[in-house]
């Protein structure tokens, strides 16, 4: 996978609540499935699809067809999604920043403007 | 600057970005400073870009155009076409970056909702691909050091303390 596929990949896995909270349940230590699944209103195998979206997207580990092996996170994919919003978000605060300062001048122009008509 | 808001960034889907941030300003005139060339020369940009050009033809179906210098000489040109003008709570129009042409527009919806004299934006870009988002985001810019949001908040924060 290329960077943008990894991306695709990482933010498709994260768009589910459920599988948001196995990483958060997951960056506490490593866990077994059936450990996983008991906060979850949610059978084993429902679970486990979850568990393989994420495995797919490189956001956790676990040994191949051991289902009782404690699957772990992989925070590299993470910390690269996280990176590819700062960049994103930078881009737009600093222009943000600036329209803040032109609404107030936009403001005050128009008290101004109001004023003089009274 | 007294009234810097939070920005939000969060993902939507796979292919979503939307960000929502508030200004302390009537929303027609927040609308304005969208809209208008004159206006949009003043603001538009991450920082050390200005926007040089800038055309707006705001009808449905008519054209925009903007062109920017950044640092070390660097250029960027961006165009697409109004699908949706709702003056002042909603725009929505096509984007491409010049540079990247060839993967296609994303598409942008910008809702305003003023209460208070205040005014939300939320602005929804569905994007042909991340692809797109992310080359011109490394073409314009350094990442900075890494905060959280919050899909990942959660998750990184799980991570930190766990480090």
């Amino acid at each position: 996978m290329n960077r943008s596929d990894r991306l695709d990949a990482t933010f498709a896995a994260l768009a589910d609540p459920t599988r948001r909270a196995i990483l958060a349940r997951l960056a506490l230590g490593e866990t077994s499935v059936s450990e996983l699944a008991r906060p979850f209103a949610m059978s084993q195998p429902a679970i486990s699809k979850h568990l393989k979206v994420l495995e797919r997207a490189g956001l956790i580990s676990s040994a191949q067809d051991a289902q009782r092996r404690p699957r772990r996170i992989e925070a590299k994919p993470l910390a690269e999604a996280s990176g590819w919003l700062d960049g994103y978000r930078e881009f737009w605060e600093a222009s943000y920043e600036r329209l803040d300062a032109l609404l107030d001048e936009l403001k005050t122009h128009r008290k101004k403007r109001a004023k003089s008509r009274r | 600057m007294k009234n810097t808001g939070t920005l939000k960034v969060v993902t939507q889907g796979d292919r979503e970005i939307v960000m929502t941030r508030v200004f302390d300003a009537p929303r027609d005139l927040v609308f304005d400073a969208l809209t208008k060339p004159e206006l949009l020369k003043r603001w538009f940009g991450p920082h050390g870009w200005t926007l040089t050009e800038c055309e707006v033809d705001l009808r449905v179906g008519g054209a925009w155009r903007f062109f920017s210098h950044g640092p070390g000489g660097r250029t960027m040109g961006m165009r697409g076409v109004y699908r949706e003008i709702a003056r002042p709570e909603r725009i929505q129009y096509t984007e491409s970056f010049d540079e990247f042409a060839q993967h296609g527009s994303a598409l942008i919806t910008t809702t305003l909702v003023e209460q208070n004299g205040k005014t939300t934006l939320t602005c929804v870009s569905l994007a042909p691909s991340l692809e797109v988002r992310d080359a011109v985001i490394q073409s314009g810019m350094e990442h900075g050091a890494a905060e959280t949001y919050d899909r990942l908040a959660g998750v990184l924060e799980a991570l930190r303390v766990r480090a």
